[in-house]
């Protein structure tokens, strides 16, 4: 059953900038889907949609079932957790997690036994008594988590919550949320700019750019069938090696060495992922390597090949160094992209 | 804390000199003769004092006037502190959800911060002169002849309304701009949280400008007890009579009208002691208990 559907959604500004154009997708019930792109690419004003805290200026967006363009933000039945948390400064760890039960006129008792739960569940039982002014920013973040799981809502909405994180508690949160919506099953959207967070939570990631959404799809199938340059670019770290080059008589060629059989003619942009190249003295492919970069458990390779600057991934087991190198690819690792509109063909 | 080094002891001190001056000049030397007169009643003429001790003390709190001053000065503040405060509160609300024209509105809610307090009061007398003044007639229509000058209760009102006109600007202004400094956010963890709009207010929104309410409150206090001193002197004329004044002004009305320096410096004495324990409240009680960050 679908969570969340979006129908024809858009949001046009009252100056007129287009901040999202109109688009159509679904979220399914129990889904755990990462709305990811580089800032302002209109993924934040997704989500605000959402919440309610923006408007909707065309489509329909329905919730559970409900068409809730015209109902309150408290009313939709969603919890949110933000990029700063928001708590309310002045009440306890225990007023902030209860604040939205007391104003649903559940019982004091209730109250009390659901915000035990949601602190024990989070490690925050020694702190329900402190000011969020007390607590570290793990400790906020899990307040604002709490603040959300106590609703029990129907979906979850998150906007960038690790980003105010430093990295080694940023990877723990990522874990603990992941682990705590899978236990929780309620469906969620997720916004980050990071791409390393939307290949290792989502069900399934919705690339965006410039308002408009460039693919949607499970993390493996983002990664390695990107149906644009854009994505291709985008996911990954370091990206997909895109190369602009000429298909000839049904053979890609690059640099001058044959690179795999296509359908296609002309102008393309071919694209290949650092670890689908691979070193081979008997490769066609000639790369110039300028600099190797060790990471322990594998190096990078960056070069030439031909005009193009590259990225070669290569286990720790090969013996690296700079200057010339063959190489091959996997076969079938090749994506072929239109050398104008830059769209999978 | 970063320390700043002078190289010579003196020049810390050459530069305080201009300052402590100032303080010595208008405020240590007048205080220490007011006090020093308060123990001394004065010729009127100038032709010599003699000691009293604590009399002037003794006969002003055993007088029925001044008692009736100070219970009037009392219901002023309370009145003029809590209307400036209450009105600029709900202006800054209305103003932050503006968003159109929005500097427009607030450059003319501020406009009258810039009128100084007598003439706020001449304002007043205008507003309600009795021949021609446009709230005269907005009464006369409702059937009270508005006399001020001449029946107490439409004088005191006419004070008040000065007062706190005068004083709503300042308010609106550290209250917009403290209703903006609430991070967006938390509004919005607020909206998903409570569907009554009321219940955010006073839930969330009224808690976070305590600390800015409480600074307002004292400082409207203050200002109240002292500084609508102009107003008063324009609204009464100079001519006390039945009118009511404040406690600020009866000190000058009996030092400089009545000629009893002697009892005027026992009043300023007190109105001394009062704004130090008000600051000493301010700073030692309250302030530390309102704050988050």
């Amino acid at each position: 059953m679908a969570q969340v559907r979006f129908s024809n959604i858009g949001k046009t500004y009252p100056n007129g900038f287009e901040a999202l154009k109109p688009t159509d997708f679904e979220i399914q019930q129990g889904e755990f889907a990462v709305l990811v792109g580089p800032s302002g690419c209109g993924k934040s004003t997704l989500l605000r949609m959402v919440a309610g805290l923006e408007e909707i200026t065309s489509g329909e967006l329905s919730i559970a079932g409900r068409i809730v363009n015209a109902i309150d933000p408290a009313d939709r039945d969603i919890a949110m957790v933000f990029q700063n948390y928001a708590l309310y400064p002045h009440m306890s760890v225990r007023k902030n997690i209860g604040y939205g039960l007391k104003n649903r006129g559940l019982p004091k008792t209730e109250i009390a036994r659901k915000v035990d739960e949601a602190a024990a569940l989070l490690n925050l039982g020694d702190h329900l008594d402190s000011k969020p002014s007390q607590l570290s920013g793990g400790q906020r973040q899990r307040v604002a988590m709490g603040r959300a799981i106590v609703r029990d809502p129907a979906l979850f909405l998150f906007d960038e919550p690790l980003s105010n994180l430093d990295a080694k508690l940023r990877h723990q949160m990522r874990i603990e949320i992941k682990a705590l919506q899978r236990r929780l099953g309620v469906t969620s959207v997720y916004v980050t700019h990071d791409q390393v967070e939307a290949m290792t939570m989502a069900d399934r990631i919705i690339v965006m750019n410039a308002g408009r959404i460039e693919q949607i799809g499970t993390p493996a199938e983002v990664y390695h069938e990107p149906a644009s340059t854009f994505v291709a670019s985008f996911m990954g770290a370091p990206p997909m090696n895109l190369m602009r080059t000429r298909a000839e008589a049904g053979q890609l060629h690059l640099n001058g060495g044959a690179l795999c059989e296509t359908e296609h003619e002309g102008e393309v942009v071919v694209g290949v992922r650092p670890e689908d190249f691979l070193p081979d003295p008997d490769g066609a492919i000639s790369m110039q390597v300028d600099i190797v970069e060790e990471l322990g458990g594998h190096r990078l390779l960056h070069g030439q090949i031909g005009d193009d600057t590259v990225t070669v991934h290569v286990s720790n087991e090969f013996a690296a160094e700079t200057g010339p190198l063959d190489l091959s690819v996997k076969p079938g690792a090749v994506c072929v992209f239109d050398a104008e509109e830059g769209h999978r063909i | 804390m970063k320390r700043a080094g002078f190289s010579t002891p003196w020049l810390p001190v050459l530069l305080l000199v201009p300052q402590l001056a100032i303080i010595a000049i208008f405020f240590y030397w007048p205080a220490i003769v007011a006090l020093h007169s308060s123990f001394y009643l004065q010729d009127p003429f100038g032709f010599g004092s003699t000691f009293v001790g604590l009399e002037n003390y003794t006969h002003l709190l055993g007088s029925a006037e001044y008692r009736r001053v100070a219970v009037f000065t009392l219901t002023f503040t309370l009145l003029v502190t809590f209307f400036s405060l209450a009105l600029a509160l709900l202006l800054a609300v209305k103003a932050d959800k503006v968003l159109r024209g929005a500097k427009t509105y607030r450059t003319l809610l501020m406009w009258v911060y810039a009128v100084a307090p007598p003439v706020a009061g001449f304002i007043a007398v205008i507003l309600f002169n009795q021949s021609w003044g446009p709230l005269t007639e907005l009464f006369g229509l409702f059937g009270h002849t508005y006399m001020v000058g001449v029946n107490f209760n439409d004088t005191a009102f006419a004070m008040i309304l000065a007062s706190v006109w005068k004083q709503v600007p300042v308010n609106f202004i550290f209250f917009l701009s403290a209703l903006q400094s609430i991070p967006r956010s938390v509004r919005e963890a607020a909206l998903i949280d409570n569907r009554s709009a009321s219940g955010r207010f006073w839930d969330v929104t009224f808690p976070l400008l305590a600390p800015t309410g409480f600074f307002l409150l004292i400082i409207n206090i203050t200002y109240a007890l002292f500084e609508t001193f102009g107003i008063v002197d324009t609204v009464v004329k100079g001519e006390p009579g039945n009118n009511p004044m404040t406690l600020v002004y009866k000190v000058y009305v009996d030092g400089f009208r009545g000629n009893d320096l002697g009892g005027s410096s026992a009043q300023s004495v007190i109105l001394m002691v009062l704004v130090l324990a008000l600051t000493i409240f301010q700073f030692r009680l309250l302030e530390r208990r309102i704050h988050y960050t």
